[in-house]
């Protein structure tokens, strides 16, 4: 019945490891950076060998439950099955190991279908590193400044996080509120969970509609205490809390180049 | 349709850093047409307790027996459960949903199955109960001010005719004559139907003119369980609790205090204005 504890917030846990200490701003762009070497670097196994090591180094120093992350994974799942097997059953490269009626395995589509694989889990443990360790307020501290320069091209950075911040700040609320407005329609006996498909749709207007009217009465009383606390947007807006670039930050970034170097070095020996 | 609850437990997101003991080992027992309070500080497991009066919330551990059916049982419906235990959540304005106040009110009883003529029948009842003007009908619930909306919804749980009547701070941000005037109806319709209310409340003078039975929860336990005027005596018990007790007892006991025999305890305003006038005769003869 309770709502509020089968959705996890972002995924965010807290922690004071290196990797937690990091500037969020570091964490954003080197996971982006991750992403970015994991399309350019021409891939084979020993390239996303040395990618994965690195990945599993920054998990372990994050000292993040494995079985955390790997569950992180579940959702692309699907898709990690679906590429594998489309590889194996479309390349028509290597050696012919298997061949029944029209269907005919190559090992070159074993080779393709795993390390396209390997590139999406790296690709998803990259961001789940960055989510788990860094808190959802501070991410989008990093998001806005990262934003910035685009200002001058009319991208309204300062706002995009605001409305980021209140959104996340919101989630709670409205989870907490949906929950007591599901209990109050089922005292009054209204029946969520029986009936065919227009049935159920029909059923969740009692809880849709006072849902959406208190969301809009929130956004209206936030607005106005924002107004009368003089709340003018971003500009010449300062921080409580100012961003600070670390000797942590400059070592991360060092063994970020490095990693990149010997990635490229890698693949091209390859 | 008597409550039990048996040594009933009930703990918030167990297992997890915000793991926490609203109820703890809770034993009651609610009669049929009984009147009851029950007075706590926030966050003394008042509103997680009457969720467990209509199977909203079933105990972690213990048995919650209503009507002689086992909540936690296998395969236990419901639904019939909450259609006799009527719940009014704190708030109760926010769950308004319908285009009409009449469409809002008929939402509970059409869910009971009840035929149209006598939906159409307890709308206008409920709504008269509540004090609402029947030519509010056909209007938006939305439009209403929110003292109306805090009726039309009472209204909406009231239309159900439940036989037991839980109200959880039914009152709270009304004004004085609203508050006093919803719960004079509501005494008067346990009084006419015999039903079972449960006030739940943070005003003591509230409980002390309505309730023949108080209940006081603290830290997820019941620490008092008698008539509110036995409650009342334990006034300094209470206040450490961050209670109190009437404004009229508190008069009478600081009257005491400096020597004056008056009793303990007075429920009403008027009690307390005669015991006051009777001790003040008493003192002028003996001088």
């Amino acid at each position: 019945m309770s709502l509020r504890h089968n959705i996890t917030l972002g995924q965010y846990l807290p922690g004071s490891s290196a990797v937690h200490r990091l500037d969020p701003r570091t964490k954003l762009l080197m996971s982006f950076g991750f992403i970015m070497l994991l399309f350019i670097v021409r891939g084979g196994w020993a390239t996303y060998g040395l990618l994965g090591l690195a990945a599993l180094c920054t998990i372990l120093i994050a000292k993040l439950p494995l079985g955390m992350v790997a569950r992180g994974l579940r959702p692309i799942l699907i898709i990690l099955s679906l590429t594998v097997v489309l590889h194996v059953f479309s390349t028509r490269e290597g050696v012919l190991l298997f061949r029944w009626w029209i269907i005919a395995v190559y090992s070159g589509g074993i080779n393709q279908g795993f390390l396209l694989a390997a590139r999406l889990v790296l690709l998803v443990l990259s961001t789940s590193v960055l989510t788990l360790t860094t808190s959802p307020i501070l991410l989008t501290d990093a998001i806005e400044y990262v934003l910035k320069p685009f200002k001058r091209i009319g991208l309204p950075a300062h706002e995009l996080a605001m409305m980021m911040t209140i959104a996340l700040r919101f989630i709670p609320t409205l989870i907490e509120e949906a929950e007591k407005i599901m209990k109050a329609q089922l005292a009054r006996g209204a029946d969520f969970e029986s009936g065919g498909l227009m049935k159920r749709a029909k059923a969740l207007l009692p809880l849709l509609i006072p849902l959406f009217i208190s969301a809009f009465r929130r956004a209206d009383e936030l607005a106005m205490a924002m107004e009368a606390r003089c709340y003018r947007g971003g500009d010449s807006r300062t921080k409580f809390k100012v961003l600070r670039y670390t000797a942590l930050d400059i070592y991360a970034w060092l063994l970020f180049a490095v990693i990149g170097v010997l990635a490229f070095y890698v693949s091209y020996l390859g | 349709m008597p409550i039990k609850l048996e040594q009933v437990s009930f703990v918030y997101a167990a297992g997890t850093p915000f793991e926490r003991h609203a109820l703890k080992d809770i034993n009651l027992t609610l009669a049929d047409g009984e009147f009851i309070g029950i007075i706590g500080q926030t966050g003394s497991g008042k509103s997680t307790l009457v969720q467990m009066f209509n199977g909203l919330l079933k105990p972690t551990s213990g048995t919650v027996t209503v009507n002689n059916l086992v909540t936690t049982a296998k395969g236990v419906k419901l639904k019939g459960l909450r259609q006799e235990v009527g719940l009014v959540f704190q708030f109760a304005e926010h769950q308004l949903f319908a285009e009409t106040v009449a469409a809002d009110v008929a939402f509970g009883p059409e869910n009971q199955g009840v035929p149209k003529a006598e939906i159409a029948a307890r709308v206008d009842s409920a709504l008269l109960t509540v004090g609402l003007p029947l030519d509010i009908k056909q209007r938006s619930p939305f439009e209403l001010s929110g003292g109306q909306m805090r009726r039309a919804a009472i209204a909406g749980v009231l239309a159900m005719n439940p036989k037991v009547l839980i109200l959880d701070e039914p009152t709270a941000g009304l004004d004085p004559r609203g508050r006093d005037e919803i719960l004079s109806r509501i005494r008067e319709l346990q009084r006419e139907r015999g039903i079972t209310v449960i006030l739940v409340s943070h005003s003591m003078e509230d409980v002390a003119r309505l309730v023949d039975r108080l209940i006081v929860m603290h830290e997820g336990q019941i620490l008092h369980d008698a008539s509110p005027r036995e409650v009342f005596a334990h006034g300094a018990g209470l206040k450490a609790i961050g209670l109190g007790v009437p404004q009229a007892t508190e008069v009478l006991q600081l009257l005491r205090q400096r020597g004056w025999s008056v009793p303990e305890v007075a429920l009403t305003l008027e009690e307390a204005r005669q015991a006051i006038v009777a001790a003040y005769h008493e003192r002028r003869e003996r001088a």
